[in-house]
């Protein structure tokens, strides 16, 4: 057995059923499932994990009262016991569920699944000099941690009880290590699977991902879960860019319609340094993809693109931080929603621009498409600016298809489903093209257009009556 | 033939169209012109299947109820509108868009579909008679495309699609007179003994380049005067306060609708 294994999980008494300490939605009984590693080297590793935990427990689970999560409510999370899977030992049973729901692009490839990593499913290939891709529990196992600790890096004061949950649960996720210099083209995945088997799962990954000066890599985050199945992804990335590294970052976010995603990735930039990320959210009952972006190196660039197509009763919430803490940098946002059904869509972008980042340069934007008339949106854009010297703008839409292309498209002998569906994609297309990678836009293409499809094909709500004592032009069909 | 008896439409209380009658056989031309706000661009639309009015009166083609029938199920019936304002549709490509409306009028007259290869043969043929640069099919619908461009990329549309009843809602608005020639151009080719035309304008200049069968002078929503091509000259040197009867706008004509 290898050392990384150790992991045992520490016997602790019943979890004390007084309303005092259950007070605190019944987090302690996860206490038991606290990592503890026999490791002496990994020592500050169970440290940390046991103080996140007493972090969980000292400021509970935020509520709406809590401004980030005023229009995410959690009261089906906090009514679910739901407590860590053990890691499997064959991963044979889920792999081909893994191959249909996750795609693959041919590169290097790791796979977690329930937050265990999968080696059966994963493949790392012959990557370029100055790459280390591993999973996080083999990388403390084999000394690289004590070889170069990233810990230190990625890891800063809790937002909100999931990070802080995450760590203190985590056992294992992705460690990408590119060396000064180093370049990859083949994109990177990482893939998170969830699979509760029947009772109700947490998985919390936490993968960390350190981009060397000059270095450039890109990075494919899939989550994606058994069908129907209920249980909770808290997901925790954080990436690093040394000076002049460039990190394209995709995540998909197809979990099962009835699971919970809740996730962070957090983004230090060093100088000149250019991070890009594309995220798709079309899954989870309530999903959180939730943004941090330091930009603490002069001449630093990030783009934040993010479409969420939220039906059924999904609810999408979009939060996002982008922290100007140094003068020169450029941000962009540009965030779509689709919302069918009686979804709900959340986009809640905030720009900082701290004193002394003169020469920022910020653009938000934020758009939505309602298709239904239950279909609720909530954005809110928000520019903090203390620094002079600065150009920011925002904007966000809430709008439905637009009555008069409707009517141009059906002159022309298009009926009116198709119309709506062409004029819904027109909407999307738009994100999907500024995917550089043409694999996984095809993909994201592919999956985005099933979506729509569907909603599509969704019985239309009754139109409004109106008053009947004329003939109207437009009859349907 | 098109045939319009007594069509009225209003918008809530306000009636725009008071009694429109209307006969067009095929193959001909007529001009509808008059002052801004008579009516005339109400009429396009109604007759194209706007669904932004309440309407009474009857609208024959060719013996069908057009009234009766949804916007697509007209183009597929042969009726087509070129747009005063051409909707910018960012996101659908124009070739997508006008093969995917050539073949969903296709389907309607129980025809195949048209691949993308002989579409796009069809479609370089056509952009040949309004002069219009195949890279245009490439980008999406009207999207950044100048006023003359747009107009152009209606004319190639009705040249595509191949209407029965093509009805140019001021298509000669905003245009240089360069344009204008490329377009009228563009409409003479497609004048056929099988093909009526209803040209709506403000001007007499289109209908110096697409000489029309009659004229009809429409005001405050009614038809008050038709006659030959010479009319459209008279206009011009006259103006339309010559030809609007007194009576026009008489109370009596509100609240038919209600």
């Amino acid at each position: 057995m290898t050392p990384d294994l150790k992991t045992t999980f520490r016997p602790v008494p019943p979890a004390p059923v007084s309303g005092a300490s259950r007070g605190r939605d019944g987090v302690w009984a996860l206490s038991r499932f606290v990592p503890q590693l026999e490791d002496e080297e990994s020592v500050w590793l169970a440290e940390a994990r046991q103080d996140a935990f007493e972090w969980v427990v000292d400021h509970g689970f935020p509520t709406k009262r809590d401004e980030d999560w005023k229009y995410t409510g959690l009261e089906p999370i906090r009514g679910i016991p739901f407590v860590p899977s053990a890691p499997r030992t064959d991963y044979r049973s889920v792999s081909t569920e893994i191959e249909a729901r996750a795609g693959s692009f041919g590169g290097p490839r790791l796979v977690f699944v329930n937050g265990h990593f999968a080696p059966g499913c994963s493949r790392s290939g012959a990557l370029p000099d100055g790459i280390t891709l591993s999973a996080a529990s083999s990388w403390r196992a084999t000394g690289g941690e004590r070889a170069q600790p990233l810990a230190p890096r990625t890891t800063r004061p809790f937002d909100h009880a999931f990070s802080a949950l995450n760590l203190a649960l985590s056992n294992d996720g992705a460690i990408l290590r590119l060396a000064d210099g180093a370049v990859i083209d083949e994109p990177i995945e990482l893939v998170f699977f969830s699979d509760s088997g029947g009772s109700p799962v947490i998985s919390s990954p936490r993968s960390t991902v350190v981009a060397g000066r000059d270095s450039s890599a890109t990075i494919v985050e899939t989550h994606v879960g058994a069908h129907g199945d209920q249980y909770w992804s808290n997901s925790f990335i954080a990436v690093v860019l040394e000076e002049g590294a460039s990190v394209e970052h995709y995540k998909i976010q197809a979990e099962s319609e009835s699971a919970f995603h809740l996730a962070l990735l957090d983004v230090r930039q060093e100088r000149n340094s250019r991070f890009a990320s594309h995220a798709v959210m079309l899954g989870s009952s309530i999903g959180r993809h939730e943004v941090h972006v330091s930009l603490d190196g002069s001449g630093s660039e990030v783009c934040l693109d993010g479409l969420y197509l939220p039906w059924g009763e999904q609810l999408h919430d979009n939060p996002i931080l982008i922290d100007h803490a140094e003068p020169g940098c450029t941000s962009r946002q540009l965030y779509k929603g689709i919302v069918d059904g009686h979804g709900h869509g959340v986009f809640n972008g905030h720009i900082l621009v701290r004193p002394g980042a003169f020469g920022t340069d910020a653009t938000q934007s934020n758009k939505n498409l309602l298709l239904s008339d239950r279909a609720e949106v909530d954005t809110r854009p928000r520019l903090e600016i203390r620094a002079d010297d600065v150009q920011c703008t925002h904007g966000a839409a809430v709008g439905q298809l637009d009555p008069d292309a409707l009517f141009y498209l059906r002159s022309r002998g298009i009926t009116e489903e198709a119309a709506r569906g062409v004029l819904t994609y027109a909407f999307a297309r738009e994100m999907v093209t500024r995917c550089p990678s043409e694999p996984i836009r095809d993909r994201i293409e592919k999956l985005v257009s099933e979506r729509l499809t569907a909603m599509a094909h969704q019985p239309l709500g009754s139109p409004p009556r109106r008053d009947d004592s004329g003939r109207r032009g437009g009859a349907r069909p | 033939m098109l045939r319009i008896e007594n069509l009225r439409a209003a918008v809530g209380d306000k009636l725009i169209l008071r009694g429109v009658n209307l006969e067009v056989p095929p193959g001909e031309v007529h001009a509808i012109m008059g002052p801004n706000g008579s009516g005339k661009s109400t009429l396009a639309h109604v007759l194209a299947g706007s669904d932004a009015y309440d309407l009474t009166g009857d609208v024959h083609y060719n013996g069908i109820d057009l009234l009766a029938l949804s916007p697509e199920a007209r183009a597929a019936a042969g009726v087509f509108l070129a747009f005063q304002h051409p909707m910018e549709i960012p996101g659908v490509g124009n070739l997508y868009f006008l093969r995917t409306a050539l073949n969903s009028i296709r389907k309607v007259r129980g025809l195949d579909e048209l691949g993308a290869v002989d579409f796009l043969a069809e479609a370089r043929e056509k952009m040949k008679l309004v002069e219009m640069d195949p890279s245009f099919m490439s980008r999406s619908v009207n999207e950044g495309f100048s006023g003359g461009e747009k107009k152009r990329n209606e004319i190639l549309q009705m040249a595509i699609l191949e209407p029965s009843l093509a009805i140019l809602d001021e298509t000669d608005s905003g245009l240089d007179i360069d344009a204008l020639r490329v377009v009228a151009n563009g409409v003479n080719a497609l004048r056929g003994p099988e093909r009526s035309m209803l040209v709506i304008t403000h001007h007499q200049r289109l209908l110096d380049y697409v000489v029309p069968d009659r004229v009809h002078v429409m005001a405050d929503g009614r038809i008050v005067t038709s006659g030959d091509k010479g009319l459209a000259r008279e206009l011009e040197e006259h103006g339309y306060t010559s030809q609007g009867p007194a009576d026009a706008g008489r109370p009596e004509a509100v609240g038919v609708v209600s």
